[in-house]
């Protein structure tokens, strides 16, 4: 990712670009404008609408997504930037009749009412889940690191629960 | 079957799937071919005159299809919007209404109203053309502040004062010699600090004409798509209510900011229709900030009326409320109907006299957020309350608990208007003590004290009116509208069953929760019913979910219509089996002749009145399809109790909250994990509110402080605790669910047992939300330096 900028300079802002990925282990391309965010890329040119947008600001993280296998919000980088990267999305992890484990936790624990930021709060439930792999997952390391995702439903309370059944199951 | 699935079950939400796995269906993850964007030219200013309005470099730039403003709107007949409840002053003179265009013509009121729309062929371009628009803004003194607005400039040509009525209920004179006799008077001057809802999905808007049958589809993000449909049509004109279906599909949070009719929504479906191409427009959050109806803004003075024995005597309040620059839908009912009636709480004060004024500032539209006039009036009445204890030297509770209406007094007529039916106060606060240990708080403090922490504890014991409530006597009261809700129950010929209700659900899980009712009633499974909801073209009219009213009400209205299939498939079965239909019994979805063996199960039933071959067609018609309208016969009164415990650091001022203990009645409750849920929900909205969440403009620009989620702290998952919870259960005593309603009791009890316990922790009477760490450091410092002073 480095020389962006030039990267940038050379294209300018009004032309589009192709970008060429991995979005949920299928390799995709799309031509989109430099600035593109990849939220939506995702969301636009994929038709991935579980990835949400929430804010304007890089703060509620609707829109995580997984990265190379790390959860990042997919407001925080473009889409060009994804070129040769895996990006995995909601739909990618569990689908009906066949949920990923943290999926399945919030559903059980009760962990979403809207139904909004649940996508981000699960991608990023999964993160937190292997970031802290063999360790005991205390609820406070999962309230510390959920900070970056917001939900205005369920005062966290159940979300907490999720994560932590989700990881158990993991 | 239906113990696990029915009435009181812990069942797992039906609509979870689609939401865990990416696939809910919100209004911006739907596109029509062919779909424009619109992006609104917004005021940058809190209050200026438009002198001209050039929008000629606008059309022409790339991409835009069309630029249109509030002149646009005015001579296409598209009205302003207009707020739902009229309330009348003390002098009996109507509240001042002034107009509110969807886009404004001519002055701007405040910053982000919309006043021009740029429509493209993307956002982009429709971003870049409203760049271009550059009007010619004369700037005017604005005022933002709440206590100071009756004494400034009218913002309004015609509204002196500001004032858009003076409102007053109870009895004065009672009250005044009540306050003149009291061995005691405590007085205090609150502010409920104005609040930002924040429902994580902005809103959005899609309008979609057909020219080919003059429909106008509009996809939008309500909670009450019939309501929006009914003053579209009825009020601001944009199409005959035959002509306009609105869809609410997946909506993500609401809490009230969702219920009103607002400008963009009106421009995307006139635009749509001018047009003849589907236009989009999706909030961004900054917008959401902006726009969206804000919530609470109150300035109050109560006092307090108290006996030697610390009986309540009376209660008098002065509140002035913010409306923001124009009225929204029911801005005008809040600090009123919903506040007022509030102020008896769960006690017994013989005489209460409330005035409101509420008055215009050039701030965003103040309307319903998450408990909507009741939250201020809770907090009004616990803080005074906790605050007479402390003078008085009486603990809290016992002093709450010698002025509880009793057990045994229901129905009990409060005077301020409203009819309790039902209650057990002094079994919540019990539960509430134990379970917090409140006996054990003393220790708890010592021990902090210990480690050089400040320990405080504080209760708040709240009502709340919800499932407004007869529609004649809200009508009397200014109601522009009914309160009834509908159902409609629909057999298909195979047995299984589609629901539809006119309540929405935007979180609050009805999907499942209005099945449990229906899997107990008719005896069949959940996975037999399909609740439907959110689309004008396919149930009938309801008024949608807010005020807590969706199960009280709307689940009555199934319940009603549940009887009415009930009733007709005994008399098939009646047929089927050679009886009569008081003799068929019907239980666990099976229809039998009592005391016998013959039976019918719902399925053959269902069958047989939709292929009637052997069916009584001279009685009765075929099909099993029922509707039922439910209008309540009162408000249902939720109430509990509350105990927060929060430990300060007094280097810092950071306050964290240890313990947080709800118990609450709700009457019935159909779903337990869903009830919790709400609470949850509520409590953190309410804590949020306490600790966390101010609004803030600048009082000389007028331009909103707190824009972004950066600036406004919305709470986050390391600001919370586990919450504790309990039930108490009297059931609702005149709905067929004995349900009470449950969504916004967690922010309406919460505030005040918080800020009464940072209050007991660091020693001083009063404290303003939200108590953010900042505040809580400089109280106590200035609460140490009066201490070395004296």
């Amino acid at each position: 990712m480095t020389g962006f900028g030039d990267f940038l300079r050379e294209f300018g802002d009004s032309m589009t670009v192709k970008v060429t990925t991995t979005v949920n282990g299928k390799p995709v391309s799309g031509d989109v404008e430099p600035n593109t965010l990849l939220v939506h890329f995702v969301r636009e040119n994929l038709g991935l609408t579980g990835t949400h947008v929430g804010c304007d600001t890089s703060q509620c993280g609707a829109c995580t997504v997984h990265f190379d296998g790390r959860p990042i919000k997919a407001c925080t980088i473009l889409a060009v930037q994804a070129e040769g990267h895996q990006v995995v999305t909601i739909e990618g992890i569990g689908q009906p009749g066949n949920l990923h484990p943290m999926q399945a936790a919030f559903q059980e624990n009760h962990g979403l009412q809207c139904g909004f930021c649940t996508p981000g709060m699960i991608m990023a439930g999964i993160g937190i889940a292997e970031r802290n792999k063999g360790a005991t997952l205390s609820e406070e390391t999962i309230r510390a690191e959920l900070e970056g995702n917001i939900c205005r439903c369920t005062g966290y309370h159940n979300i907490v629960k999720s994560i932590a059944a989700g990881a158990r199951d993991m | 079957m239906t113990v696990q699935t029915g009435i009181g079950a812990r069942v797992r939400r039906k609509e979870d799937v689609r939401f865990i796995t990416g696939r809910g269906r919100y209004t911006d993850d739907i596109n029509r071919p062919g779909q424009l964007h619109a992006v609104f030219a917004r005021s940058p200013h809190a209050h200026a005159r438009i002198g001209s309005l050039d929008i000629t470099k606008a059309e022409a730039s790339p991409g835009v299809v069309a630029v249109l403003t509030g002149a646009d709107l005015a001579a296409d007949g598209i009205g302003p919007l207009p707020c739902g409840w009229l309330i009348h002053s003390r002098d009996g003179s109507p509240m001042k209404q002034p107009p509110h265009p969807a886009l404004s013509q001519g002055t701007v009121r405040y910053v982000g109203e919309p006043y021009a729309v740029v429509i493209g062929e993307t956002r982009e371009a429709a971003q870049a053309g409203a760049d271009l628009l550059d009007p010619d803004f004369e700037e005017l003194p604005a005022n933002v502040d709440t206590a100071s607005a009756q004494g400034v400039a009218p913002i309004h040509d015609g509204i002196a004062n500001n004032l858009c009525y003076d409102w007053t209920l109870g009895d004065e004179a009672a009250t005044d010699a009540a306050l003149a006799s009291a061995a005691h008077v405590v007085e205090l001057d609150i502010v409920n600090n104005r609040l930002i809802p924040n429902a994580i999905e902005t809103r959005a808007a899609l309008g979609d004409y057909d020219a080919g049958t003059d429909m106008l589809t509009l996809y939008t993000t309500s909670q009450n798509p019939h309501l929006a449909r009914l003053v579209l049509s009825a009020f601001v004109g944009l199409a005959p209510e035959h002509k306009l279906r609105v869809v609410s599909p997946d909506v993500g949070g609401g809490f009230g900011s969702k219920i009103f009719i607002y400008s963009e929504e009106t421009v995307c479906g006139w635009a749509s229709k001018k047009l003849r191409r589907p236009v989009k427009w999706t909030a961004d959050r900054s917008e959401a900030f902006l726009n969206d109806a804000h919530g609470r803004d109150h300035v109050t003075k109560a006092r307090l009326a108290l006996d030697a024995g610390g009986k309540f005597l009376g209660l008098k309040v002065s509140t002035v409320a913010n409306l923001g620059a124009y009225m929204s839908t029911f801005s005008s009912s809040i600090p009123t109907y919903l506040y007022g009636t509030l102020l008896a709480g769960q006690y017994t004060t013989p005489a209460i006299f409330v005035e409101v004024r509420s008055v215009f500032t050039n701030t965003t539209p103040v309307d319903a957020y998450r408990g909507a006039g009741r939250p201020e009036a809770t907090f009004l009445l616990e803080r005074i309350v906790e605050t007479a204890a402390r003078e008085l030297g009486m603990d809290p509770a016992e002093l709450r608990r010698k002025n509880m209406i009793p057990k045994d007094a229901f129905p009990y007529a409060t005077p301020v208007a409203l009819v309790y039916d039902t209650g057990d106060y002094q079994a919540c606060l019990d539960k509430a003590l134990a379970l917090s240990d409140y006996a054990g708080f003393p220790a708890r403090r010592a021990a902090a004290k210990a480690r050089g922490k400040l320990r405080g504890i504080g209760l708040s014991c709240y009502i709340e009116a919800c499932g407004l409530a007869p529609s004649r006597l809200a009508g009397q009261l200014g109601a522009g509208v009914g309160l009834y809700e509908s159902a409609e129950i629909r057999v298909n010929p195979t047995g299984n069953v589609t629901v539809f209700t006119g309540t929405h659900s935007h979180g609050q899980g009805h999907e499942t929760t209005f099945a449990q009712v229906v899997s107990s009633r008719l005896g069949i499974g959940l996975d037999q019913i399909e609740v439907v909801h959110g689309d004008t073209s396919q149930g009938q009219f309801g008024l949608g979910t807010y005020g807590s009213r969706s199960l009280a009400v709307g689940g009555s209205a199934l319940m009603k219509a549940s009887d009415k299939i009930i009733a007709k498939g005994r008399k098939i079965a009646a047929y089927l089996l050679e009886s009569k239909p008081e003799d068929i019994d019907f239980e666990d979805g099976v229809f039998r002749v009592r005391n016998t063996n013959k039976a019918k199960s719902f399925g053959e039933i269902a069958f047989a009145a939709y292929v009637p071959h052997h069916y009584p067609l001279e009685e009765l018609e075929p099909g099993l399809q029922e509707t039922a309208f439910y209008d309540p016969q009162n408000f249902t009164y939720p109430a509990g109790a509350y105990v927060c415990e929060v430990e300060v650091d007094p280097d810092t001022g950071v306050t964290r909250i240890v313990k947080f203990t709800a118990v609450d009645d709700f009457g019935q409750v159909i779903n337990p994990m869903i009830v919790e849920g709400q609470v949850h929900g509520g409590i953190a909205q309410g804590i949020g509110q306490a600790m966390l969440e101010a609004c803030r403009y600048d009082r000389e620009s007028g331009q909103l402080l707190t824009g972004s989620m950066m600036d406004y702290a919305m709470p986050r998952a390391d600001d919370l605790v586990n919450f504790d919870l309990d039930v108490v259960r009297t059931d609702c005593t005149h709905n067929p669910l004995g349900a009470k309603g449950c969504g916004e009791a967690g922010a309406i009890g919460s505030p005040p047992a918080v800020i009464n316990a940072i209050t007991d922790a660091i020693g001083v009477r009063t404290l303003d939300m939200p108590a953010t760490p900042l505040k809580v450091w400089t109280a106590l410092q200035a609460g140490s330096a009066a201490a070395k002073g004296s």
